[in-house]
């Protein structure tokens, strides 16, 4: 059905979008780390997640050259509502919603590239480590490296931001149906909600992303 | 929810799509081709990993505290609920129960449990990378991303608990300069398990790039 002109374009969008959001992560490491606010104890961990934020970046923006989208201004007070830079909890806090909002996204996003099997792949193994980085941040906080339901440890502020919530394409973390089939059947809910992330379409993401992006 | 009702009406193409399994008589699982051959080769690791967890929990290594134990308890439940929904989707088109040789395990070591554990969680990350392009259905893609982080986020906490407070949840020798993790074909992944499983695996029909 589609033309070659418009899986092109929709390639490029999608990966501008990948582009918008790995600018948001690379940016809140960089200032994270450059800020103090991690204590020594943890600076290997952020060093890594930075490392790699910034490598993402830098992939995404040769593969799109001139068509790359150009850095948005962030404000990661989120218009004075947050302090991740003097304050670590917050720092961690936020640090978990934006990985798990990047594999939620990345996520949401493999169906759109299926024509281009290389950008496909890329995408895929950006995702995976945009999830072991998740894996490691909750963990740090003391929770679980993945996903329960819905995700009632993520303080409220947070939670209001929609990161383990559901949109017009996708269910939220919670589900439990898979192609059909009850996965609450085998293990129990927890177990079939956790052994599932759920993607998010673009809009949710950038909703969730937006909040941090300075305005004007 | 719209996912649910559009994913129900192609469980069912799994069922009657592309060739299906067989065994032969001389033990030869074959995982068939298109996309039920891929999922039956994505059912294969999942059993591998959902047996190795059984057993792990099972022995109670020497060695790990309540957060390990806690970790590979969770870890058998999402390798059970992987493989059992595949073999859900798959129905008759799925490969047989397959038999494993974990010899090469010291179940009663902690260490060897971990380390064991590590790499077979970030083999089957590489082997879900890997497999995305092989795949035409775009629901079947979906369900592939959805568990692909899980494995994921087992590997970071695996490696965790064998390193902790380090680079090792997503270290050099996983993820390449570039930030990717890695990305392996059915023809790479399939003899680093094989040591694990006691049925030869034939992959012959398996879609190529």
């Amino acid at each position: 059905m589609h033309t070659e002109t418009d899986n092109t374009q929709t390639v490029l969008d999608t990966l501008n979008f990948a582009l918008t959001l790995e600018y948001l992560e690379s940016s809140f490491y960089n200032m994270a780390v450059a800020s103090g606010v991690i204590p020594s104890s943890d600076l290997a961990i952020f060093r890594q997640i930075q490392q790699h934020e910034n490598a993402h970046v830098a992939f995404f923006r040769g593969v799109l050259g001139d068509k790359a989208v150009r850095e948005p201004k962030f404000d990661f007070t989120a218009g004075g509502k947050f302090d991740p830079f003097h304050d670590c909890p917050t720092f961690m806090t936020l640090s978990q919603g934006f990985e798990d909002t990047g594999v939620r996204a990345f996520k949401g996003q493999a169906g759109k590239l299926m024509s281009n099997d290389e950008v496909l792949t890329a995408a895929l193994r950006i995702h995976s480590v945009e999830a072991r980085h998740a894996s490691e941040v909750r963990r740090l906080r003391g929770l679980k490296g993945w996903v329960t339901g819905d995700e009632a440890n993520i303080p409220a502020p947070l939670k209001q931001t929609g990161v383990y919530a559901g949109d017009s394409m996708w269910p939220s973390e919670g589900n439990t149906v898979q192609l059909g089939i009850d996965v609450s059947q085998f293990q129990g809910a927890d177990a079939g909600s956790e052994a599932f992330d759920e993607p998010i379409t673009a809009d949710h993401a950038l909703r969730i992303a937006s909040q941090f992006i300075a305005n004007g | 929810m719209a996912d649910n009702k559009k994913t129900t009406a192609t469980a069912s193409r799994a069922e009657r799509g592309d060739a299906g399994s067989s065994v032969n008589q001389s033990g030869t699982v074959h995982l068939g081709s298109g996309d039920v051959g891929i999922l039956n080769y994505a059912l294969a690791l999942e059993q591998l990993e959902a047996e190795f967890y059984t057993r792990a929990v099972d022995a109670k290594p020497r060695g790990l505290d309540a957060d390990a134990m806690s970790v590979l308890d969770d870890l058998r439940k999402h390798e059970t609920v992987h493989r059992e929904f595949f073999f859900t989707a798959l129905g008759k088109n799925a490969i047989p129960r397959l038999s494993f040789d974990f010899s090469s395990v010291d179940f009663t070591s902690g260490n060897s449990v971990l380390e064991t554990a590590r790499t077979i969680e970030d083999l089957g990350i590489s082997a879900f990378n890997g497999a995305g392009q092989l795949l035409t259905n775009p629901d079947y893609l979906a369900v592939a991303g959805k568990i692909v982080s899980v494995e994921a986020r087992h590997a970071a906490a695996i490696r965790d608990l064998l390193e902790p407070k380090t680079a090792s949840f997503a270290s050099d020798d996983v993820v390449d300069a570039k930030g990717r993790d890695g990305a392996r074909l059915p023809a790479e992944v399939l003899p680093l398990a094989a040591p694990f499983i006691k049925e030869k695996i034939d992959a012959s029909q398996l879609p190529t790039m």
